[in-house]
């Protein structure tokens, strides 16, 4: 077959999660004013000091200007088309699956996401978000019996406000950028987390985002602090339905460890990347930041990018603790007209602090993506290291990736590597593998899934199944 | 089992083959020799799908296929197996991984079942003591930083792995020491069998003396000029592919 044809067979596919979820959502009328945002905070019952941080935000948002210095194109977003806020219609939250509307549920079925037994079997907690309300927590329990909170973020500002009040914004503060503190003033709900010293968290915490009502910006906010000596897995997990509007989605995410303690964040995105014309899609603008605060406190953020029209993310670490840990592993696809611009900062404040980059970007059709990372040595960071590895893979001929690294080294016993390759996958070895009896897509799937596999180990086991199942199905008929 | 018929083809505005005719039943062990841009490696490639090569005439038939309108993929699944001079690398991929895909997808396709971890290992590592490779080279990526003998002892692997009925070997001797010529050579002829047949594209007679065809053919300048036993090729070696081409040329 035509190299042409196929990149248009390919193109022209439809996005397998396209489908609309018939429950009348709660909205508030598109715009975003003070009365918005006090409308939000009373919906929620939030305690004063939250509203008054909201308007800050706001008030702070209203002097910013859209960033522009990515390389990702978009026309302007109206902020005052945007509904800010979209809730199924059940008043009170269930109290099991049973009270659960069934309609959501199997949604979520379609999508894959089991939110019953078989999860309870596999051992991971799930705290699905429907739009902006967490409608089933499961394993609340025995969380709770380890100690560990696991709620919404919403109900963290009624029974643990204290904790939501120390930590919120403390490691990406409403001053921090644009779409940052445009969270700060709307967000909506998200997820709480907090372990306690000398606390292993006895499953992987997930979450699964959708975002389903048309036209309504999802506003995540996530908070996850490990105090000392703790360990927690936290899996993300999104896939949205399609729409012909752009949809925005501004989330933020917090990691805070104190001594000695681990988080390992480990995201599949997998949202409505748009048509072939580049009509429709997410644009997913993410400020993701790891606070490594204590002394040998270890942050580690993997990602598998594969959805969304916009991707703009740069999950950070800030090692502040002396021999504390960053690391960054991330798998990008674009494809279609899908743009991302990601990569990381590496902040060495802390002795002795050790930052590692992986990133693996695949871009394919007219597909562009940018690596953009920075690596900064403190003049205080004593024998700081840091690996950076980037490695971009092309498929066919019209696509494109950019690589802008940036390193800012202000300690002369800092070492710090840097390696970058760019490849193309070669009609030798596609021609090769074929000659053995591959199909050219299972080709296609074995030689970026080993391209990948650095990424894919870092992976939960379930995890990193459904990423390779993802990539493949995001390859199909990628080359001609 | 394989029927040439006035195969012509062309690269771009060149032309390579030029009218070639060939005959191949199974249980034949077939040499093509001929010097350097006669057209043996494309024969080779065009026979296992290669793109890039396009077919302006005749036909080819193997077991009743028609070959030329079967994808790559279809050719190995009815048993077309191409050694190649020069192995590919897949980085990243794993050498048990790519090797049980290939094989389970040949076997999907034939509709036989697909053999499990367990069955594969046992196969795979009964082949391996054949080619005399060792067991690290699975563990490692296909091809990447193998030695030109490691890489054409995978490719042997792969044919004692992948059973095929027409094993084509495209100067599967070159680069090769003595040594690993032997085993290679022993892992050909391992699985020589009366239902099988194999062509071996070769610049030199050394191979053949591991491996004996039943018949050599010269090609040169896109056709077949003389066909022979395995003197043939002894006589090449020693007159040199002139004596030929100039007598044809007279």
């Amino acid at each position: 077959m035509s190299n042409a044809t196929e990149l248009a067979e390919f193109t022209e596919r439809e996005y397998e999660y396209g489908f609309v979820t018939d429950i009348e959502a709660d909205s508030a009328p598109p715009g975003l004013n003070e009365d918005v945002i006090r409308q939000i905070s009373g919906r929620k019952s939030e305690p004063e000091w939250l509203l008054e941080y909201r308007l800050k935000a706001f008030a702070h948002w209203q002097q910013m200007e859209t960033p522009e210095w990515s390389s990702v194109h978009h026309p302007p977003i109206d902020f005052q088309k945007i509904s800010y806020f979209a809730a199924p219609r059940k008043k009170d939250g269930p109290k099991s699956l049973d009270e659960v509307d069934p309609e959501l549920l199997r949604t979520y079925e379609k999508l894959g996401i089991p939110l019953d037994e078989q999860k309870a079997l596999a051992g991971v907690a799930v705290d699905a978000v429907f739009d902006s309300v967490s409608v089933a927590t499961t394993f609340r329990k025995q969380l709770a019996e380890a100690g560990v909170i696991f709620c919404s973020i919403s109900e963290a500002a009624q029974e643990y406000p204290d904790l939501l009040r120390k930590y919120l914004g403390s490691v990406v503060p409403h001053t921090d950028n644009f779409y940052a503190a445009l969270n700060a003033a709307v967000f909506t709900d998200g997820t709480f987390v907090y372990v306690p010293k000398g606390v292993r968290c006895p499953m992987e915490l997930s979450t699964y985002f959708r975002i389903n009502a048309s036209n309504t910006g999802q506003f995540e906010r996530t908070l996850i602090i490990a105090d000392d000596n703790s360990y927690v897995s936290y899996l993300e997990g999104c896939t949205a339905p399609m729409r012909d509007e752009n949809q925005l989605h501004a989330a933020v995410v917090e990691l805070i460890a104190m001594e000695d303690a681990e988080i390992k964040y480990s995201t599949v995105q997998n949202w409505y990347p748009g048509d072939e014309h580049g009509v429709g899609g997410i644009y997913n603008f993410v400020t993701k930041r790891g606070d490594c605060r204590g002394d040998r406190s270890h942050i580690s953020w993997t990602q598998v990018e594969t959805g969304s029209a916009i991707t703009w993310k740069y999950p950070s670490c800030i090692l502040r603790g002396d021999d504390s840990v960053g690391e960054f592993y991330s798998v990008a696809v674009t494809r279609g007209r899908q743009q991302a611009d990601t990569g990381t900062k590496m902040i060495h404040i802390g002795r002795n602090t050790t930052s590692t980059i992986i990133s693996k970007g695949i871009s394919a059709a007219e597909g562009q993506q940018s690596y953009r990372g920075l690596v900064r040595i403190a003049g205080k960071a004593e024998n700081a290291r840091n690996y950076t590895q980037c490695d971009s893979l092309l498929i066919g001929d019209r696509c494109g990736a950019h690589t802008y690294p940036y390193i800012e080294v202000k300690n002369p016993s800092a070492k710090l590597e840097h390696e970058a390759t760019t490849s193309k996958i070669s009609d030798d070895q596609l021609f090769y593998c074929r000659s053995r009896g591959l199909s050219e897509e299972d080709a296609i799937s074995l030689i970026v899934n080993g391209f990948c596999k650095e990424i894919f180990n870092e992976l939960p086991m379930e995890f990193a199944v459904e990423a390779q199942k993802l990539l493949s199905v995001s390859l199909e008929g990628a080359v001609g | 089992m394989l029927t040439i018929e006035n195969l012509k083809a062309a690269a771009g505005d060149k032309e390579i083959l030029k009218g070639l005719d060939l005959q191949v039943n199974a249980g034949e062990v077939h040499a093509i020799m001929g010097p350097n841009g006669s057209g043996k490696s494309s024969l080779a490639h065009i026979l296992a799908g290669r793109e890039g090569l396009d077919v302006t005439g005749g036909s080819v038939s193997f077991n009743g296929n028609d070959l030329l309108e079967l994808e790559p993929e279809e050719r190995a699944a009815v048993g077309v197996f191409l050694a190649f001079q020069y192995p590919v690398e897949l980085p990243g991929v794993n050498n048990t991984h790519f090797l049980k895909e290939a094989l389970n997808a040949q076997r999907r396709n034939r509709g036989e079942e697909e053999l499990d971890s367990v069955a594969f290992m046992k196969l795979v590592r009964e082949k391996m003591e054949l080619v005399s490779m060792k067991p690290e080279l699975l563990k490692r990526q296909v091809n990447a930083g193998f030695s030109g003998g490691e890489k054409k002892r995978n490719e042997i692997l792969q044919l004692t792995l992948f059973e095929p009925r027409l094993a084509i070997l495209d100067e599967t001797d070159s680069g090769l020491d003595i040594d690993a010529l032997r085993t290679v050579s022993k892992g050909v002829n391992a699985v020589r069998s009366e239902e099988r047949a194999i062509i071996l594209v070769t610049h030199y007679q050394r191979l053949l003396d591991y491996i004996e065809p039943d018949f050599v053919h010269v090609l040169a300048d896109g056709r077949i000029i003389r066909s022979g036993d395995k003197t043939l090729a002894l006589e090449l070696e020693k007159k040199g592919y002139n004596w030929i081409t100039d007598s044809e040329a007279a």
